[in-house]
């Protein structure tokens, strides 16, 4: 006979039994009683935030670099609306998250109470699924529900929505060992005839490529991706989101592809004869206009957990649906059991062809510039780091050279907002990132607009001591918004130029950092050495850095992918 | 689906978050009340289909999902309609009621309230049929459908 709790005592206790040891939160009228209960314990750590939107992110973030679900606290009405943004972003990158969300009581609901708003109603677009818990005899095994769903399948971020009654209430408590749920069954093995299918495209292609996305990462299959492509000896690039999930140092590494993808990626997109794409959506910024994309003609090899995302925007000849890790490794066992090679002759020929790409050297930039480029920021950042850190970064040009210049080589090391593009998610999530990983360094990289989109969190960072590196590339302008007004507007520079700010250094002082300016290409490299030195103070390094530089190669909207603006 | 407060909401907002379009709708528990059942009625291209099957399919709640249209099926659809009966008119209303297989099934003396089932189109007829300022209010449930023979949607 178990004792009765309270739903607030149930809240934490489920957070407990889930292994949680980090929440990120802010707190309110509607969640009162569940901080009462953390405030009683010591296993699961609250982090407070400054807003609600970096609760999310931070929880974000602490998902993306330790393979573990994130979890976040807000109160109802406004707690909820701006934790909505962060919401969104994990869900545009399928991250796992629980929510756990006050809300008025029950009998309050649906007579605009204070701070009151329709959660379930608000966030239904942007969550994987969420719940209004009415019952507190149904509060543990939602929460569980909530994990189970958050992780399994293609994940996402799950909310539970908690009236303030019913963590007041009391039920006997009992956590599930296992939820079944007879509607949400997802697929983990893939087709064992598709797989066949796809052992023999590979075998017989001429021009092959692997194109792979987040679904790599999230699925922890970086090991068996490198051991496939190895193999194969095939060409492989990753998404914005793939980073990380194929060595970025390897031979067989062609660099990102899409919008700013490097011209031997995305042109060996356009021509190879079979296309394996795995955990990746062909999404817009990836690939640009289908139309454009299906000109070649070519087999398509799809590997997808989420059976939507297949022939979604184009159509695909092999769909494989199924967890990436498990039908990568089903792709190497029968590899590996078949005596036929790829054709080497064919191979080589492709690899000719792809190295004459690569000598175009898409992402050269002027190195002996007398201001400093931000390229060369990444760079050096990469060096002085040994391609070693946790990199974070905000949304835009800064987001793009970082992508391009630091070669990320293991996976879960690449934390950015790329499907809802989200500034002001660098900072918070960078917070997420040190505590999943407190040895880690961690660094930022961001630009003097994204970077006060969340500027607060630098309070956050002074109270719990987080030694993050931030490198702001500061070119006093939105700087992607920069580059289109320049290239599709005339050069009407309309509301993109940042006026009005702030002095970063005394900024970052006055929260009881280390502040930095570095205005010249020579003092780069010192200045990098000098913060990675302070381990234990978060250093702010703003970089003044070129006003008209620009991110290439870049494919206009709406373009084919081999239609590259270059330097 | 699961009847569960919200589920309705789901799909709905599904179809309007991803521009797709509802021609109808109807939904109502099952003879297991933890069930409900509904039937959609939607038009698109063989991809628009499959991205919304694909995507219903995702939604939590959702139990199957079936599409009728891929094999044969029955649909029906209900309509209740209230027309002004007064003199000879009374007598042709009758009539017309009859061919479609109508019930009049509320009476006043200046008025019919006829129910009427079938597919959309026999509605579709018989509201062309009647003389358009006769018609006082109409109401239609939008269709159900059901597979023919053995073919079965069932948890």
């Amino acid at each position: 006979m178990s004792t009765e709790l309270t739903g607030a005592e149930i809240t934490v206790r489920c957070l407990q039994e889930e292994g949680v040891d980090h929440i990120f939160g802010y707190p309110g009228g509607a969640v009162l009683f569940i901080y009462d209960e953390l405030f009683k314990q010591d296993k699961v750590r609250h982090v407070l935030v400054r807003h609600e939107q970096a609760a999310v992110h931070a929880a974000d973030g602490y998902a993306r670099s330790s393979k573990k679900t994130g979890v976040a606290l807000v109160t109802s009405g406004p707690g909820v609306t701006n934790a909505v943004t962060g919401i969104a972003t994990a869900y545009m990158d399928s991250i796992p998250l629980v929510i756990i969300s006050g809300q008025v009581p029950t009998h309050a609901i649906g007579l605009d109470a204070f701070q009151e708003v329709d959660t379930v109603g608000i966030t239904r677009p942007c969550v994987k699924h969420n719940f209004l818990v009415k019952n507190v005899a149904e509060l543990a095994t939602t929460i569980k529900k909530a994990f189970y769903i958050a992780s399994t399948g293609r994940p996402g971020p799950v909310l539970v929505d908690i009236p303030k009654d019913v963590s007041q209430h009391k039920a006997a408590f009992v956590y599930p060992e296992n939820v079944s749920m007879r509607s949400y069954n997802p697929v983990v093995r893939g087709h064992g005839g598709q797989i066949k299918k796809a052992v023999q495209l590979l075998l017989e292609a001429k021009r092959p490529m692997f194109y792979t996305g987040g679904g790599v990462i999230l699925s922890n299959a970086a090991e068996q991706l490198a051991e496939l492509v190895r193999m194969l000896g095939f060409p492989c690039t990753n998404t914005l989101m793939g980073l990380g999930g194929y060595p970025a140092t390897d031979s067989q590494f062609v660099g990102m592809l899409g919008m700013h993808g490097t011209y031997e990626a995305n042109m060996a997109m356009q021509h190879c004869d079979v296309l394996v794409a795995v955990g990746a959506r062909f999404d817009d910024r990836v690939i640009g206009n289908p139309k454009h994309f299906s000109n070649e003609a070519r087999k398509i090899i799809h590997i997808d957990i989420d059976p939507s995302s297949i022939s979604k925007r184009v159509k695909v000849d092999v769909p494989i649906v199924g967890s990436v890790s498990g039908v990568l490794d089903e792709l190497i066992k029968l590899l590996k059991a078949r005596k036929e090679k790829p054709d080497q002759t064919a191979l080589d020929a492709w690899w000719t062809q792809i190295n004459l790409w690569r000598a175009r050297d898409c992402l050269k930039y002027d190195r002996a510039s007398a201001i400093i480029k931000p390229q060369m920021v990444v760079e050096k950042l990469y060096e002085v780091t040994g391609g070693d850190a946790f990199i974070t970064s905000d949304v835009g040009q800064h987001q793009m050279w970082a992508a391009q210049f630091y070669k990320f080589d293991l996976p879960r090391r690449w934390i950015n907002s790329g499907g809802l593009g989200t500034m002001g998610f660098g900072l918070p999530s960078a917070m997420g990132v040190q505590f999943a990983n407190p040895d880690g360094a961690v660094a930022c990289v961001t630009g003097e607009a994204s970077i006060q989109m969340c500027i607060q969190e630098l309070s956050t960072c002074k109270q719990y001591n987080l030694p993050l590196k931030i490198i702001n590339l500061n070119n006093r302008y939105m700087g992607m918004v920069r580059q289109w007004q320049e290239f599709f507007h005339g050069n009407r520079y309309a509301e993109s130029y940042m006026d009005a700010l702030p002095n970063f250094v005394k900024l970052a002082e006055s929260y009881g950092h280390v502040g930095m300016k570095i205005e010249q290409p020579g003092d780069i490299q010192g200045a990098l050495e000098e913060a990675f030195k302070l381990k234990d103070r978060l250093v702010f390094m703003d970089f003044i850095t070129d006003q008209t530089e620009n991110v290439f190669p870049m494919v206009p909207g709406g373009k084919g992918l081999s239609e590259m603006i270059l330097v | 689906m699961e009847n569960e407060a919200g589920a309705l909401s789901r799909v709905a907002g599904l179809f309007s978050s991803r521009g797709y379009n509802i021609e109808s709708l109807t939904v109502a528990a099952t003879e297991d009340p933890t069930l409900s059942r509904m039937t959609l009625v939607t038009t698109g291209s063989d991809d628009v289909i499959e991205q919304i099957t694909k995507q219903l399919n995702k939604l939590i709640e959702v139990v199957k999902v079936l599409d009728l249209s891929d094999g044969n099926h029955i649909e029906r659809e209900l309509m209740l309609m209230k027309v002004r009966a007064v003199g000879k008119d009374r007598e042709e209303i009758k009539r017309m009621a009859d061919i479609f297989r109508g019930r009049i099934i509320d009476v006043t003396d200046k008025s019919y309230t006829i129910e009427l089932t079938g597919t959309g189109s026999k509605l579709d007829a018989f509201l062309d049929g009647m003389e358009r300022s006769a018609i006082l209010e109409t109401v239609r449930t939008g269709a159900s459908g059901i597979g023919r023979g053995e073919r079965i949607l069932k948890v």
